[in-house]
C-alpha cells in the first residue's frame, strides 16, 4: 500500500520536474542577446565569441539546444563546467555530503529550538511568555542568514576553543562539530515558521476532546502534552517545514559561504562568481530536485505519524 | 475548570495589536525620516575616502567608527537605508499587482487558466528562494535593475496562491451571484467585487514579503551580485567589515541590526493589519 502511494507521487513529480528543467534551461537564456557576449562580457574579441557559441551550441536554434540539454539529462550529463573543464556531476558528487548532513543538522535543531518554546507559549497563551514567543519570529523573518553566521563566528567560535572558524574537518566527529554553528544558523532562519505552526496547532490540539479525556483518565500533566498533544500537533509542522523547505535549501547555500563549507551551495555561488553557466545550471536544477525529493519524503513522515492519512 | 467557556481560538484578543501597529508603523517612521534627513544628520560624504583615519572606533568625530577606507560608518548607513528600503517597497509592488490578478483570474475562471497558473507556481516554488534569485540574477547580470526583475519573476507566486484560494471560495458566495444575476461583466465582478473582500491576506502578507526581499536584495549584496560597491548598502558592509571581525567587529554588526529592525517594524505592520482588517 505505501509502496504504491509512493510509486504514484513518483509518476506524478514527472511533469513538475520536466517543468523545472524547462525553466532552468531558459533561464539562461532569459538575457536578451548574445549569451556568449553577457558571459564573456563586452569587450570580448569577436572571434572568442564566436568559437564560445560553436563550443556551446550557442549557434543553433534554441528548441535544438533545449532538446540536447535534456537528451544529456537523461544520460545524467549535466553538461561541462567552463572553468574547470570537467563533467558539472564530478564536480558535485563530492559536494552532496556537507549539504546533506548541513540540512539534516539544521533540521534537528530547529525541532530543539521551536518546541520547547512552542509548549510554553501555547500553555501560558496570551500571556506574557506567548507575547514573547510571538514576537520572535517577526524578529526573525528579518535576520539574514549570513549575518547571524557572522554573529556567531564573531561572538561564539572566536572565543570558543573547540570550535572550528568555519570549514570542514576530516574525521566524522571534526565534520559533526563544524556543523554545530552553520546547523544552528540555518536553524534559526526556519525556526520562526515551526515555533509559530507549533505554537498554533498545540493551542488548537489541547482544546480537543481527547485531551479532556487523558486528563479525565488522570494521566499527568506531562504525559498528557508528550503523549496525546505534541504527537497530534508536530503533524501540521512537519508540512510547514516541507513547504518551507525551499527556504531552509536556500539559507543553507549562503550559510556553506559563510562558514566555508565545501557544499553544493558553495559551489554554486562560486560558479556564479566565475561566470560559469553549466555548473550553475546544473545546480539548479539539482537543488530543485532535491527540494521535490525531500518534499515527497515529508509527506511519507507526515502520513507515517498520522494514522488517518490513507496513503491511496 | 468552568463548565461551558468559549473556545479559546474564538475569544476577541487583547488590545495587543493595535500596539504591534503603533510600534511598527513608529519605528519605520524614524527610519525612513532619518533615511530622508541623511544629508542634514551627517557632514560626511558616505563615498569620501579618508585615508587618514582607517577603521577608527565609535568617538564623538565618527559616531559608529570609520571602515577600512576610512568612510563614517553612521552615514553609510543612513545612504544605505534609503537604497534598501525603496528597493525593498519598489520591488513588491509588481509581484504583487501581477500574482493578484494572476491568482483572481485562475480562481474565478477555473479550468485551463487555472491549471496554467498553477502549474507555474508548483514549479517556480519547488526551487529554493535563493537558488532561483541567485540563478535569475547571474544570467541577468549584477546590479539593481536585475533584482527588481528577479523578484518579479519569483515573488509573484506567492500572491497567486494566497489570491486563487480566496477567490476560488468567494466565487460561490451570494454577493458574487447577485453580481452575475445583475449581468455585471467578468471584469467588474472581479475588480469592483471579489478583489475588495479578498484583498486583505495578499496586502498583510506584502508586509513579510517587503522583509523577505531587503533581506534578499542584502544578501545579493553580501555575495557581490547585488548592489555594486562602492554605493552605500548594507549587505556590502556587512560583507566588508567581515576581514576585521577580531578588532573591529562593529564594522558586521551594526548594518544587520538596521536590517533587523527594518524587518520588525514591516512585521510588526503586517501583524497588526491581519487583526485591525480582519472583518469581524
Amino acid at each position: 500500500m505505501a509502496l504504491r502511494y509512493f510509486l504514484r507521487r513518483l509518476l506524478r513529480m514527472i511533469p513538475v520536474i520536466l517543468g523545472m528543467t524547462i525553466i532552468v534551461f531558459f533561464m539562461i537564456h532569459l538575457v536578451p542577446g548574445d549569451p556568449a557576449r553577457t558571459l564573456l562580457g563586452p569587450r570580448a574579441p569577436a572571434e572568442a565569441v564566436e568559437a564560445f557559441n560553436l563550443r556551446w551550441g550557442f549557434d543553433r536554434p534554441l528548441h535544438e539546444q533545449f532538446l540536447s540539454f535534456l537528451g544529456g539529462l537523461l544520460q545524467g550529463n549535466l553538461g561541462t563546467s567552463l572553468s574547470y573543464n570537467v563533467p558539472t556531476t564530478e564536480l558535485v558528487a563530492g559536494r552532496f555530503t556537507p549539504t546533506l548532513l548541513l540540512l539534516g543538522i539544521s533540521g534537528m535543531f530547529a525541532m530543539l529550538i521551536s518546541l520547547p518554546l512552542a509548549v510554553v507559549a501555547a500553555l501560558r497563551e496570551e500571556r506574557t511568555p506567548d507575547h514573547v514567543v510571538r514576537v520572535i519570529p517577526m524578529v526573525g523573518l528579518g535576520l539574514p542568514a549570513f549575518w547571524v553566521g557572522i554573529l556567531l563566528l564573531t561572538f561564539v567560535a572566536l572565543r570558543v576553543d573547540w570550535l572550528p572558524v568555519g570549514g570542514y574537518g576530516a574525521t566524522w566527529p571534526d565534520r559533526l562539530i563544524a556543523m554545530i554553528l552553520p546547523g544552528l544558523t540555518v536553524a534559526i532562519g526556519i525556526a520562526p515558521f515551526t515555533i509559530r505552526s507549533l505554537r498554533s496547532s498545540l493551542i488548537e490540539v489541547m482544546e480537543a476532546d481527547y485531551i479532556a479525556t487523558a486528563r479525565a483518565k488522570g494521566l499527568t500533566g506531562v504525559r498528557v502534552l508528550w503523549s496525546h498533544g505534541l504527537r497530534n500537533a508536530v503533524i501540521p509542522t512537519v508540512t510547514v517545514l516541507g513547504v518551507n523547505l525551499g527556504w531552509l535549501v536556500g539559507n543553507t547555500l549562503i550559510v556553506e559561504k559563510v562558514f566555508a563549507l565545501p557544499g553544493l551551495g558553495a559551489l554554486m555561488i562560486d560558479a556564479v562568481l566565475e561566470r560559469d553557466f553549466a555548473v550553475v545550471q546544473g545546480l539548479a536544477l539539482i537543488f530543485g530536485l532535491l527540494v521535490v525529493l525531500v518534499n515527497l519524503l515529508a509527506d511519507v513522515v507526515r502520513a507515517s505519524l498520522d494514522p488517518r492519512v490513507q496513503l491511496t | 475548570m468552568t463548565a461551558i467557556s468559549r473556545p479559546k481560538s474564538l475569544r476577541t484578543p487583547r488590545g495587543r495589536h493595535s500596539y504591534s501597529l503603533a510600534i511598527g508603523t513608529g519605528l519605520l517612521g524614524v527610519t525612513v525620516v532619518a533615511a530622508i534627513l541623511a544629508p542634514w544628520l551627517t557632514p560626511y560624504d558616505p563615498l569620501a575616502h579618508n585615508l587618514e583615519s582607517i577603521l577608527a572606533p565609535p568617538s564623538s568625530d565618527h559616531l559608529l567608527g570609520t571602515d577600512h577606507l576610512g568612510r563614517d560608518v553612521w552615514t553609510r548607513l543612513l545612504y544605505a537605508a534609503r537604497l534598501d528600503l525603496l528597493i525593498g517597497v519598489g520591488a513588491v509592488i509588481t509581484p504583487f499587482v501581477t500574482g493578484t490578478l494572476l491568482g483572481a483570474v485562475a480562481g474565478y475562471y477555473g479550468g485551463r487558466i487555472d491549471m496554467a497558473v498553477s502549474a507555474a507556481t508548483d514549479m517556480l516554488f519547488a526551487f529554493p528562494y535563493y537558488v532561483l534569485i541567485i540563478a535569475l540574477v547571474f544570467s541577468l547580470g549584477p546590479g539593481i535593475p536585475s533584482i527588481f526583475i528577479a523578484m518579479a519573476i519569483v515573488a509573484w507566486v506567492s500572491y497567486a496562491r494566497i489570491v486563487r484560494g480566496e477567490v476560488l471560495s468567494a466565487r460561490g458566495q451570494q454577493y458574487v451571484m447577485a453580481a452575475k444575476t445583475l449581468g455585471y461583466t467578468d471584469l467588474r465582478i472581479i475588480v469592483r467585487h471579489i478583489l475588495p473582500n479578498v484583498i486583505t491576506q495578499p496586502v498583510t502578507y506584502a508586509m513579510s514579503d517587503i522583509v523577505v526581499i531587503i533581506v534578499g536584495v542584502v544578501t545579493l549584496s553580501y555575495l557581490g551580485l547585488g548592489v555594486p560597491p562602492p554605493t552605500p548598502d548594507w549587505g556590502s558592509m556587512i560583507a566588508s567589515g567581515q576581514s576585521f571581525l577580531t578588532t573591529q567587529w562593529q564594522l558586521s554588526t551594526i548594518p544587520g541590526i538596521a536590517v533587523v529592525i527594518v524587518g520588525l517594524s514591516f512585521s510588526l505592520i503586517g501583524d497588526g493589519l491581519t487583526h485591525r482588517l480582519r472583518p469581524e
